[in-house]
């Protein structure tokens, strides 16, 4: 049997199916996190407008999701407009999102009895225009719903975030299920970075890209977004800020 | 009579009719009937007998437009169905309304309690058929009666003939051959009685327990705008109901527009094929007058309509409505790239007419600085600008509503502590920050004055933030039990 197939053909191939994959999309545009390392690794330079994605904490955050939120947060306070949180439980802090950049103008809070009811108002927020992003706090997440979840969205070419929370630490091992989703992010907390006083410094996440549709895996530790959203290298990693030059510090014996 | 000219309610009141040529008492208050006074008793031996009693002449075609406007009055608050009960109550079909008001005794509580603003003293009963709500509110001495689905049948028993909404004349004729309850008349075979008193005690008997069906006929301000259809062939089919629904919402939209406004509420009505009137009401953030939307919303309620044997006429109608001008699409204009404050408000609808009123909304600044006491909800179509939270203030991401207490080890009062256990598993303290010093807030209750509490950010060895406070400021007990408590995890 002769193999016909060239490299060139191959790499036709692979556009024709891209293009139909992408057909019905508005938009190819990514949102960048502004910080090279992170964003050099993701296909298109950022995490892509009009998808679902998904976030979930480690280990015990995994019941909690306060760090999934804050990651949420942080993406979504990047956007432009307004933004609808989709939960069951009630227990997201308003003031802290108002500080990782979402203040009370930018979101819609809605509450449903089931994560059914959380993936109906999901979608539904995803149809509309003029949203932000759409944040769903679920446990269960199947292809099904995903894959709807995904449509929705590419349609619309809003963010849509699936902050996965599960009731018991154990059943985070669902996070390895398949689901339609471009991206898959695990954050877990870190020491906090040092500060030459004692307290609390500013918080530092371990990101882990799990997976992640057309790009790698891959993890980074990072400092938290701030008050606009912005995740930052630590600083031992980035450069270093300027130190004493000769000549500027004089004493006096 | 309002106000201070008002009598006081010692006063002995009556109204005044006429039975045939003779004037007489068609109603009274508490005060006349402790006089000795009877209904339908002569005028002039009224007056004989209570010298100071105030005649009012009764004012029936008054009466009827008063108690109209009260039911129109209780549709906006309650339910789209909503009729007057002459001469003196109202019926409302609380199909499905309940849970809005949450629970049904909640509901007849918010009633009687509104009535009570403006000076009536409401009797209300709540139960599986007309007839029956209607006795009960009328002959029992419970203010707020709530009979649960199927218990109506023990209930009616011990009511008197008279609760049936019979004619006078009949329950006379039935008191003598000795009928005095509807038990005894329900426990009668129905043959020799509809022989000898005619069909009219055995429909309202079958009504009053709920075996014949009694459509109550909504009540229409003159104002509101409606459209209806009436099918040859009666309809049941989803899809159907769906594409009459949004061919009817057209109609209204149209309606709406000839008069420059914009519906804020939409009630449908399905009138059955079995003499019933299923009805559903979807409410709008901001006025609106969209038929695709409003079509889209009220297709979602069709859910809850159960056609039964089929549908032979729907009416559609915008019972609050409000002017809406022409607005020009600011799109239309810059194109699509200019991407101005989207107007989310069909969004909000939707998802309102789907989960309910109280589970969409914003959460905005309220003037407290205790955390739990810090956020209230505002409607999701307000834009709340600005807020008064601390921004330099660590505020965890999670917030438990139920502060859970934990088991602390600390060195010194004034310091976070070295270790905490919650939920059965110790984490050691590495790093922490605070007192923030919370104080009780004495305008509110006098228990708070010397309360105080102090909230600190703990993080433990995996780099997990925790929010935890004593109750109290570690030294004086007047302050708290200074015990420990977790408020949060931080992200």
């Amino acid at each position: 049997m002769a193999h016909s197939s060239s490299p060139a053909a191959l790499d036709a191939l692979r556009r024709q199916v891209r293009a139909l994959e992408t057909e019905d999309r508005v938009t190819r545009a990514v949102l960048p996190f502004g910080v090279p390392p992170l964003d050099a690794r993701l296909p298109g330079g950022g995490l892509a407008l009009g998808s679902l994605h998904e976030v979930a904490g480690g280990a015990e955050e995994a019941l909690y999701g306060a760090t999934a939120a804050r990651f949420a947060a942080g993406i979504l306070a990047r956007a432009q407009g307004e933004v609808l949180w989709c939960r069951r439980q009630a227990d997201l802090f308003a003031p802290s999102l108002a500080q990782a950049g979402l203040p009370p103008e930018r979101v819609i809070f809605a509450d449903a009895s089931d994560e059914a009811g959380v993936l109906a108002a999901m979608e539904e927020g995803l149809r509309w225009p003029g949203l932000a992003g759409v944040v769903g706090e679920v446990g269960k997440l199947t292809m099904t719903a995903s894959r709807r979840l995904q449509l929705a969205a590419e349609k619309s070419g809003q963010i849509a975030i699936a902050v996965r929370r599960w009731r018991r630490v154990a059943d985070a091992a669902d996070l390895g299920q398949p689901t339609a989703a471009q991206t898959r992010w695990r954050v877990s907390t870190l020491p906090s970075s040092p500060l030459p006083v004692p307290g609390v410094g500013r918080p530092r996440w371990f990101l882990e890209l799990l997976r992640c549709r057309a790009g790698d895996a891959f993890d980074i530790e990072l400092e938290a977004c701030d008050a606009k959203g912005h995740l930052r290298l630590p600083a031992p990693l980035a450069n270093r800020p300027a130190g004493p030059h000769a000549g500027q510090e004089r004493a006096v014996a | 009579m309002q106000g201070k000219s008002a009598p006081s309610p010692e006063t002995p009141i009556v109204m005044v009719g006429r039975i045939g040529r003779r004037r007489a008492i068609a109603h009274m208050n508490l005060a006349a009937a402790k006089a000795g006074l009877h209904l339908g008793q002569a005028v002039a031996h009224a007056t004989a007998l209570v010298p100071d009693l105030l005649l009012h002449d009764l004012d029936i075609d008054g009466d009827a437009s008063a108690l109209r406007r009260l039911a129109l009055w209780a549709q906006r608050l309650y339910s789209p169905t909503v009729a007057a009960d002459p001469p003196d109550g109202l019926v409302i079909d609380a199909t499905g309304c309940a849970h809005l008001f949450g629970g049904e005794e909640k509901m007849l509580i918010d009633i009687r309690r509104r009535l009570e603003t403006v000076g009536l003293t409401a009797k209300v009963a709540i139960a599986d058929s007309w007839g029956g709500a209607h006795a009960l509110a009328r002959y029992t001495l419970r203010p707020i009666f709530v009979v649960p689905a199927g218990g109506l049948g023990r209930e009616l028993t011990g009511l008197p003939v008279a609760a049936l909404r019979l004619p006078p004349e009949l329950v006379l004729a039935l008191a003598k051959p000795g009928f005095d309850t509807i038990g005894e008349l329900e426990a009668t075979a129905k043959g020799p009685l509809a022989h000898r008193f005619g069909m009219e005690p055995i429909r309202r008997l079958d009504q009053a327990f709920g075996r014949e069906r009694e459509p109550i006929e909504p009540v229409f301000a003159p104002e509101t705008l409606r459209v209806a259809k009436i099918f040859a062939e009666p309809i049941g089919a989803p899809e159907t109901m769906a594409r009459y629904l949004a061919e009817l919402t057209v109609e209204l939209c149209a309606a709406l527009e000839a008069a420059s406004l914009g519906a804020k509420a939409i009630d449908a009505w399905f009138y059955r094929v079995d003499n019933r009137i299923e009805s559903a009401r979807i409410g709008l953030s901001t006025p609106a007058r969209d038929a695709r939307r409003l079509a889209k919303l009220l297709c979602e309620k069709l859910e809850t309509v159960d056609p039964g044997f089929g549908v032979d006429k729907m009416v559609l109608a915008a019972p609050s409505a409000e002017p809406l001008a022409y607005k020009q699409d600011d799109a239309q204009i810059a194109g699509s790239a200019v991407r101005a404050a989207a107007d989310l408000s069909g969004l909000i609808d939707t998802l309102v007419a789907r989960l309910g009123p109280q589970s969409v909304y914003r959460l905005t600044s309220a003037d407290s600085d205790i955390p739990e006491r810090s956020v209230r909800k505002a409607p999701a179509i307000d834009r709340p600008a600005g807020f008064s939270w601390p921004v330099d203030w660590p505020r965890p991401t999670r917030f438990f509503p139920h502060p859970e207490p934990i088991e602390t080890v600390a060195l010194l009062p004034d310091q976070p502590p070295a270790s905490f256990t919650w939920r059965g598993m110790r984490r050691r303290v590495r790093r922490a920050d605070g007192p923030e010093r919370v104080f009780g807030e004495w305008w509110k209750a006098d228990a708070e004055l010397a309360r105080s509490r102090d909230y600190f950010q703990v993080e433990d060895d995996t780099g997990e933030r925790y929010w935890i406070y004593r109750d109290g400021d570690g030294e004086d007990p007047s302050s708290g039990s200074q015990r420990w408590f977790m408020a949060g995890v931080f992200g």
